[in-house]
């Protein structure tokens, strides 16, 4: 038996539905991050698959996922920095409590 | 080369993720959430190494779950003042989940109504270095691009993260 690209895409979809899910209803804004990354992959799994199905020889899929990664990993990054400027200023990660701008 | 992609290996990778990415979402605990998406990025791994993907598995373990993975523990650490602020109440929201779950709807239609022109994979697939050769030949300007947004982001990470003021 063998796995045909409708299964890896089915995979996505789920990892990518459940990263959507934590990264709207998370409070901590390090699990809000922790979830992009959830969503980040899962588009990759997918990238990835379709290359391997449908274009082999020009690797277009692989790259694309190669040049996410470099733009995923620059968010954590500037994400996780920006979290611990925010933690800096209001003693806080809750993303509830960050309401100055609420009228 | 692998003729085909068989179904055991897919099987175990896929539940092996499935259940990291779903208990990052259904941890009370921020480090355990950490290490469940370590478990994911290794499986996210495995199943590029079944797509013989290999230098985005080397790729993906190297940057994901090596450094990501450190990054975000680092965080934890330097944003928890006690060990008990890592315990959290879950924060599932219903609307989230509907949004969520309208996705994935709108995701299995799209998903039903894909008509693969090629129901198994090829036989032969391009090696790694073929990747090498085509990186620095026809992808090479978004490498060079790519590598100037890894360095901006590294200095604007040091500036909104450190000094004094």
């Amino acid at each position: 038996m063998v796995v045909g690209p409708v299964a890896f895409m089915a995979l996505a979809a789920l990892l990518f539905c459940i990263g959507l899910f934590g990264a709207l209803s998370k409070k901590s804004a390090v699990l809000v991050l922790m979830c992009l990354e959830l969503m980040t992959n899962a588009v990759n799994i997918n990238l990835v698959a379709l290359s391997r199905f449908l274009t082999p020889s020009s690797l277009a899929g692989q790259f694309a996922a190669a040049f996410i990664m470099v733009v995923a990993a620059a968010e954590i990054g500037l994400g996780l920095a920006l979290v611990l400027a925010l933690y800096k200023a209001r003693r806080t990660v809750e993303l509830d409590r960050l309401d100055r701008l609420k009228g | 080369m692998p003729e085909s992609i068989a179904a055991v290996p897919f099987v175990v990778l896929a539940a092996a993720s499935l259940l990291g990415a779903a208990m990052v979402v259904l941890s009370h605990n921020v480090v355990h959430a950490a290490f469940w998406l370590l478990e994911f990025m290794m499986a996210v791994a495995g199943l590029f190494m079944l797509l013989s993907a290999g230098f985005l598995a080397l790729v993906q373990i190297m940057v994901y779950a090596g450094a990501v993975t450190v990054l975000l523990l680092f965080t934890v650490m330097l944003t928890l003042r006690h060990r008990e602020d890592a315990e959290r109440p879950l924060d599932l929201s219903w609307p989230a989940a509907g949004i969520a779950l309208a996705v994935l709807v709108a995701a299995g239609a799209v998903i039903a109504s894909f008509r693969p022109a090629v129901a198994h994979a090829p036989a032969v697939t391009p090696g790694i270095a073929e990747f090498g050769r085509l990186l620095f030949t026809q992808w090479a300007l978004p490498f060079e691009i790519a590598s100037v947004v890894l360095l901006i982001a590294l200095v604007g990470a040091v500036w909104w993260s450190g000094g004094e003021e």
